[in-house]
């Protein structure tokens, strides 16, 4: 995993509450056992005028040309509710989005976005809103600076405001490491947890 | 101290914990299915790692198969032939019990895994699947989960953990004659929005929940995900326990009484502190449907579309406003005027065998509306065989419903079959977004009992039959 530790890019809005993972990646266009091959699918039911054609609606805000390159994404609360396909982090990672800016966040979607490297961060409605007020319209105006090391978001001259990421999922992110060998480092927890559960439940290991 | 069911279930699985508010949990059955299992078990192989206890992962086909009569491994949606292999090849590679086509154990994951035993009281489950929720009915803490966390539970035994915090909702009273499970949880998420049980596992009580059957407790925490919950629990009773025992993987003879021992012990206890608790009211809901693109956009039968102007917030008012355009419904429709073109009665929600038998209880001798197509898919392939064994098949067919083999078939568009751009659809299933049957397919969700009266009415519509809840 790619470590995160501060970065600039522009801040795409899309305001809308519960936007569920069948919204942000329809199941259709998880065409193949892959991670891979994800973003031309985003937000398809909304980004394009006809699907099967991929003609662009140039209304939806990521076709039109501010927003070209964002790598950050202001939505509204429980982003990301619904079903669990993690596809919807990958294709969101793939096109290009590293941070997700949002009151609150479907429960699994949060944790798929920190076990692959791109930053949920909870910022309340109105903080939201002012951040996108204070932001000028032109292309260079929507830059925002996302700082995990110090847990805060700066923008124009000076602004900025603090959030908060659980300490686990910082370090996490900082390192860039891989939850799966973190935990085998508790083997022999895991092992003597087991061997005296096996005991307790012994039908939960083998139905007798 | 006096702690939750939930609390006792955590404390059981927690290894150690690993930072304030987050632990390692030990992981007692993975469930996976062919849609995200399959990304799960090929991602493992290329890096490379192997499963700690084959014996405890599971694997089905119930995503992207087919349910037409005679399938195979081909499928309508694009690409799903490929989906199919690669898991097949996977689970086998894995060495995981997989219950393949033509396999009279495959179904739906979350209608086979307590149907099997695989699932039992108090034990940790997970599926990268976010309905793995639904095995709280029995007393199971279990939760979905993403393809990553699928593969760090298969490989490790354990999961990490940020602990959710407690809700208890209770439902007073006895609940209606005619009101179905299905009907309380629409209620209660129409009450309390589709995020109102967000960061909390929320354990079900009350008159109106002991009450309820093993199967309508299923159907009941199944769409607790829908109310943004971690889980949804019930506290596992003597019914629980007598519909838990003989399974085909539940405890054998020599371990059953002290599995039964154990999951007796599996209640709150009666001092036991939530972070928040709701009173439900049952005798005040009635059959309910949904007229949005949430589930939160809940109403009653006898009720109307509500208006978006009556609404304070903008934000709120807004996504009604789409929400209505979407449905193309006005304000201050009455529901049981909106005319239907199609009834699906299917999904891991509403489509065990005491849903088929009250559905078909109260269609014996009707008929489907004319120009309305109405299906039905068993959520396994023994509720299949048991619901022919009682002849419901013929019930269903001869008013005009399709009988079909088991799957989540409409319940999710994956580019295969659907009931077509704007076709307003009463539905059995747990989602109504935008697209989710199909690009502008409206659905409407619904219990299995208004889906059989509605789809006979041609209009959306309450069944007239209460005495068919009982089933």
């Amino acid at each position: 995993m790619k470590p995160i530790r501060r970065f600039e890019g522009v801040v795409a809005p899309l305001l809308r509450a519960n936007i569920d993972t069948d919204a942000i990646i329809p199941s259709r266009e998880m065409k193949r056992v892959s991670r891979h091959g994800l973003s031309e699918g985003l937000f398809a039911g909304w980004r394009y005028l006809d699907v099967d054609e991929r003609r662009p609606d140039p209304e939806f805000v990521l076709n039109q040309p501010a927003f070209e390159g964002a790598s950050i994404l202001a939505t509204g609360p429980n982003f990301g509710c619904g079903s669990s396909r993690e596809h919807a982090v990958w294709a969101l990672q793939e096109y290009g989005f590293r941070a997700i800016l949002a009151p609150s966040f479907g429960a699994i979607f949060e944790r798929n976005c920190f076990n692959n490297g791109v930053l949920p961060i909870r910022a309340e409605a109105d903080a939201l809103d002012r951040l996108l007020g204070d932001l000028g319209s032109a292309p260079g105006e929507r830059l925002l600076t996302v700082d995990l090391e110090n847990q805060r978001l700066a923008w124009g001259d000076g602004q900025s405001f603090a959030f908060e990421v659980p300490e686990v999922q910082r370090e996490m992110l900082l390192n860039g490491w891989d939850p799966i060998d973190r935990t085998l480092q508790y083997g022999a927890d895991i092992d003597a947890f087991i061997d005296s559960d096996r005991k307790q439940r012994p039908w939960v290991y083998d139905r007798g | 101290m006096a702690r939750t069911l939930f609390d006792k279930l955590w404390d059981l699985h927690e290894i150690r914990p690993l930072d304030e508010g987050e632990s390692l949990l030990a992981i007692d059955r993975v469930f996976l299915h062919e849609r995200t299992g399959s990304i799960a078990l090929t991602t493992m192989a290329e890096e490379g790692r192997s499963v700690r206890d084959p014996k405890r992962v599971f694997c089905t086909m119930d995503h992207i198969v087919d349910t037409f009569p005679g399938r195979g491994d081909e499928t309508l949606m694009p690409g799903g032939t490929a989906f199919i292999l690669a898991t097949r090849e996977a689970a086998r590679n894995a060495g995981i019990q997989l219950f393949d086509i033509g396999d009279p154990r495959q179904g739906i994951m979350h209608v086979v895994s307590p149907e099997l035993g695989i699932a039992l009281p108090g034990l940790t489950v997970v599926c990268p699947d976010s309905h793995s929720c639904t095995l709280g009915g029995i007393g199971a803490l279990a939760w979905g989960i993403g393809s990553t966390e699928a593969q760090h539970a298969m490989v490790t035994g354990t999961l990490r953990v940020s602990r959710p915090r407690n809700m208890r909702v209770r439902f007073t009273g006895p609940r209606p004659p005619d009101v179905t499970a299905k009907d309380m949880i629409l209620h209660l998420i129409g009450r309390h929005g589709a995020d109102g049980g967000s960061g909390y596992a929320v354990e079900f009580c009350g008159e109106a929940i002991s009450d309820l059957s093993v199967e309508e407790r299923l159907t009941l925490c199944n769409m607790a995900v829908e109310f943004s919950a971690f889980t949804g629990l019930v506290a596992p009773d003597e019914r629980t326990i007598d519909w838990c025992r003989g399974r085909p993987y539940a405890p054998g003879p020599d371990l059953q009484q002290a599995a039964e021992a154990h999951w007796r012990e599996l209640v709150s206890d009666p001092e036991a502190v939530y972070d928040r608790q709701i009173e439900v009211d049952a005798r005040q809901i009635r059959p309910s449907v949904t007229w949005g693109t949430s589930p939160q956009h809940t109403v009653a039968l006898d009720g109307q579309v509500p208006d978006p102007a009556s609404v304070g917030n903008p934000d709120t008012r807004a996504a009604m406003e789409r929400a209505l355009a979407y449905m193309d419904l006005a304000p201050g429709t009455a529901m049981a005027d909106v005319a239907i073109d199609a009834a699906f009665i299917g999904s891991c929600t509403n489509a065990r065998l005491s849903d088929l038998r009250q559905a078909a209880h109260w269609l014996q001798g009707r008929r489907v509306a004319q120009g309305v197509r109405a299906v039905v898919v068993p959520g396994s392939s023994t509720v299949k065989r048991e619901a022919e064994a009682e002849g419901l098949d013929r019930i269903f067919e001869a008013a005009g419903f399709e009988w079909r083999e088991s799957g989540c078939s409409m319940c999710l568009y994956a580019g295969g079959e659907t009931f077509g751009p704007g076709a307003r659809v009463v539905s059995s299933t747990n989602r109504n977004f935008e697209g989710r049957q199909g690009p502008g397919t409206r659905t409407h969700l619904a219990s299995p009992l208004t889906v059989v009266a509605s789809a006979c009415a041609g209009r959306l519509r309450a069944a007239d039959w209460p005495e068919a809840v009982s089933a």
